[in-house]
């Protein structure tokens, strides 16, 4: 299935995170990485550090209404695969974001702009994989 | 008031990956799909979210202190290791097959749709196992 090609509305939509990234850093001096913030709730260092995390992570949930109250459409969510897909997949990010200690936002971009080594490795290796996945998925399993 | 800053810098996070589309897998899974319906949007995404960082960074960081804590948390591993990879590995994999990372997911949980949420409970429980057999390990 296509999907538009977007870049301006991207790159604003980019820039936001962004903002946000450099603004919980210049508040609680924490890096916006949602791993690292969900990992949090699980397992709080006190009731204080738990809810912030909670704090942020509802302020995510609202992201979605926002646009709709801006624009009068909700946006679009469209995974149409197996539930079973969805399980498995699930399953592999949450093992996979938890041994490598961050996921897109937290090495992709609060690691990256920090020039961590150790990030850049952890993208190359992501978005390789992910790429290869969708490459066997969709040319060589469903060709 | 602390909290409510919070809520609002999760908003305009929120906000972000909605308008950016990362919160929709199919948009996901075509950016990743190069040599068929490829749709180059997530390159902007990251372009704009990185570049804003990396400034904003520059001008917060030297500051010494953040405005509502004592100190800047910072990761502060530097070791690449076979953890590291091969963690980036498998969810690369599960980014492949379902398009939904933790970033572009829990924003899309306010859309309330039942595969969101099916995700989600599968990421969670797959974070909370590694860490509880990882911190067995340590113990050991």
């Amino acid at each position: 299935m296509e999907t538009a090609f977007t870049p301006l509305q991207s790159l604003f939509g980019g820039s936001l995170i962004g903002l946000s990234a450099v603004l919980l850093m210049l508040t609680l001096g924490r890096v916006m990485g949602a791993t690292g913030i969900l990992a949090g709730v699980f397992a709080p260092a006190s009731q204080k550090d738990w809810l912030w995390r909670v704090a942020v992570i509802l302020g995510m949930m609202t992201g979605p209404w926002v646009v709709f109250l801006a624009t009068g459409k909700m946006p679009v969510v469209e995974a149409e695969m197996s539930h079973n897909a969805l399980v498995v997949g699930g399953v592999l990010v949450g093992i996979g974001v938890t041994l490598g200690a961050g996921c897109t936002s937290g090495h992709g971009v609060c690691g990256l702009a920090r020039m961590s080594p150790r990030s850049l490795v952890a993208v190359l290796v992501f978005m390789g994989f992910s790429v290869a996945t969708v490459y066997v998925l969709r040319h060589v399993v469903g060709a | 008031m602390r909290l409510i800053v919070t809520y609002l810098i999760g908003v305009i996070f929120g906000t972000g990956i909605a308008v950016a589309g990362m919160a929709n897998p199919a948009k996901v899974l075509n950016f990743f799909d190069i040599t068929g319906t490829w749709d180059p949007s997530l390159a902007f995404v990251m372009g704009g979210a990185l570049a804003v960082t990396f400034v904003g960074y520059r001008l917060v960081l030297p500051k010494g202190v953040p405005l509502f804590d004592s100190k800047f948390t910072l990761p502060t591993s530097r070791v690449i290791d076979a953890r590291l990879i091969g963690g980036a590995a498998i969810f690369g994999i599960g980014w492949g097959i379902t398009g939904f990372c933790p970033g572009g997911a829990l924003p899309a949980l306010g859309t309330l749709l039942p595969e969101v949420w099916t995700f989600i409970a599968a990421m969670a429980l797959g974070m909370v196992a590694t860490s509880f057999v990882t911190e067995k390990k340590k113990k050991a």
